[in-house]
């Protein structure tokens, strides 16, 4: 009971939010709606015991995707009529980009919706805790395609960083490893002297 | 119509229950906020001792009251918002930087399942409540309307993002040793008949000193506080508040301080486990909450010597120290706490519900 109103008030949220995110002017705001719609939606997950998914989510998105979603939308200088700008011109392609998504979820969704059974039982529930039952599953019965999600996601990786990295000439960096090995007689000259008496202040 | 009449009835029947759970929940939180009271005057006092200077030492006796006096003093100070700050913002982001840190207290155990939520995915949760204080430091920074407050801000936000990662993998290392999410099945992992040779300190002992350095890194304490640095940018990215809004900031680094402590203890130094488990010492042996605060005692005191024996780290230090030091060691030593776990390396305690 408390869960369907508890269910009902993070959805109103998460829909609240997520328009939010597209309708409002500053991006940063627009930034932090995302946010929130990302923590409700892992606390819808988290309500239907998907305590892993909803975790994760936080975790992944909340928690480091969406900082440097953020730092890098605060560092830009976007002009907001720049943006608008091409609002009109560009309705019409969004409109049937739009549409055809929303078809494409419908029958894909749809076509689920009519074959699920009402309440199937959770296989989650079943093995006791959720995470490790989605080890289990990810470690033995899927895991070449695991294994292949996680090399694709390394040579995406590589690859990015590939394409920034340029050597630019003129540039002085640090190298700690040869810092660390500098050695006191480097740089440190000890001088042995005479001693002087001190001068009276007069001549000087 | 009825049955949403029904739903709300019930929902309002249920009221007193909800009133006693939201008791419940702020039970611990004010011996939380005392300690981190008696923190700031233990910090003073252990500074001012290593500094050979007598620290806090006028009001109340040993000074003791004088972390009482500063948030008196804090909460009547009044709130200066900066010309053209975004107000919301300004206001939200030091609750943004609190609510985390204290959320994340729900499932810290003092003894066996005796925590406030007893989570299957307790370590995944506490991951979750550390990486969003961020947000707090991050929106603080650009709220501000000022260049020093954003600097700090960006300066965190890289620090927090590329320390969380190492963290992470510490955390995995003992995951794998003990094959639970459950902090009271880490705990009862490190159980044993060797004493204090039994916790995970020994088969993790570089993810132990990472998960530590981590730890003091993602609080942005000495030497990592690039964030505040006085010396650059004045007081990064809280510059702009004062009062009882820059007193939240504070209370949230220092809960966040206790919380790496406390969880250093859980996770490597086995918790509410008795470093003379299995010798037969009599009381020694037997395990209690009091040997989980000494130990968190022990790991906060570290923050405090840190603070006072190491110079700031240079910002381009920290990143070298984050990515190309500790990643690079975790990962190895997550292929070498796989091996053990495999090979039966370490004995796991009894009590865990794999």
């Amino acid at each position: 009971m408390t869960q369907q109103i508890l269910f009902y008030a993070f959805a109103a949220v998460l829909v609240a939010s997520a328009l939010a995110v597209i309708t409002v002017k500053n991006s940063v705001h627009a930034a932090l709606c995302l946010v929130l719609t990302f923590f409700t939606a892992a606390s819808i997950w988290i309500l239907a015991e998907a305590e892993f998914l909803g975790l994760a989510l936080i975790v992944v998105y909340v928690g480091a995707v969406m900082v440097l979603f953020l730092f890098v939308v605060m560092m830009l200088d976007i002009k907001e009529e720049a943006v608008r700008e091409g609002f009109i011109r560009f309705l019409p392609v969004g409109v049937v980009v739009a549409v055809v998504m929303l078809a494409e979820m419908l029958s894909l969704i749809g076509v689920r919706a009519l074959q699920a059974v009402p309440l199937p039982e959770n296989p989650a529930l079943a093995a006791g805790s959720n995470t490790s039952w989605l080890g289990k599953a990810l470690f033995t019965q899927f895991l070449l395609p695991f294994e292949v999600a996680a090399l694709i996601l390394t040579v995406a990786l590589i690859a990015a960083v590939a394409l920034t990295l340029r050597k630019r000439s003129g540039v002085r960096t640090q190298k700690p490893g040869q810092q660390v090995l500098v050695q006191r007689d480097e740089r440190l000259r000890v001088v042995k002297m005479a001693s002087e008496a001190p001068s009276t202040g007069e001549s000087a | 119509m009825d049955s949403l009449i029904a739903l709300l009835n019930n929902f309002i029947a249920s009221w007193p229950n909800l009133s006693l759970v939201i008791g419940l929940i702020l039970l611990p939180l004010l011996p939380l906020i005392i300690s981190v009271a008696m923190y700031v005057w233990w910090e003073r006092k252990v500074i001012g001792w290593m500094h050979v200077r007598l620290g806090p030492n006028q009001i109340g006796p040993l000074g003791l009251a004088q972390a009482f006096a500063d948030v008196f003093k804090l909460l009547f100070k009044e709130i200066t918002v900066p010309e053209k700050a975004s107000r919301f913002l300004f206001y939200l982001a030091p609750l943004l930087a609190l609510t985390p840190a204290m959320a994340a207290w729900a499932v810290v155990p003092i003894g066996n399942r005796m925590a406030w939520s007893n989570a299957n995915a307790g370590l995944l949760y506490l991951l979750a409540m550390t990486s969003l204080g961020v947000y707090g430091i991050i929106l603080a920074g650009w709220a501000s309307n000022s260049k020093y407050a954003f600097l700090g801000a960006m300066r965190s936000a890289a620090q927090v993002v590329s320390y969380e990662i190492a963290m992470g993998m510490a955390l995995v290392s003992v995951l794998i040793l003990c094959g639970s999410l459950n902090l009271s099945d880490i705990v009862n992992a490190q159980a044993g008949s060797k004493g204090l040779f039994e916790w995970f300190w020994l088969p993790l002992a570089p993810m132990f000193v990472i998960y530590f350095i981590s730890g003091v890194a993602e609080t942005n304490r000495a030497p990592f506080d690039v964030a505040e640095g006085e010396s650059e940018i004045v007081a990064g990215f809280h510059v702009e508040y004062s009062g009882s809004a820059f007193a939240i900031f504070f209370l949230a680094e220092y809960a966040n301080m206790i919380l790496v402590a406390f969880l250093s203890s859980v996770l490597f130094l086995g918790g509410w486990l008795s470093p003379f488990q299995g010798w037969h010492l009599g009381p020694l042996s037997a395990p209690g909450w009091w040997w989980l605060f000494a130990k968190a005692f022990g790991m906060a005191f570290l923050f405090l010597w840190f603070r006072a024996t190491f110079p700031r780290y240079r910002y381009d230090q920290i990143m070298r120290l984050g990515w190309k030091v500790f990643i690079p060691i975790t990962i190895a030593w997550i292929f070498v706490a796989g091996c053990l776990a495999f090979f039966g390396g370490v004995t796991i305690g009894p009590g865990v519900n794999p």
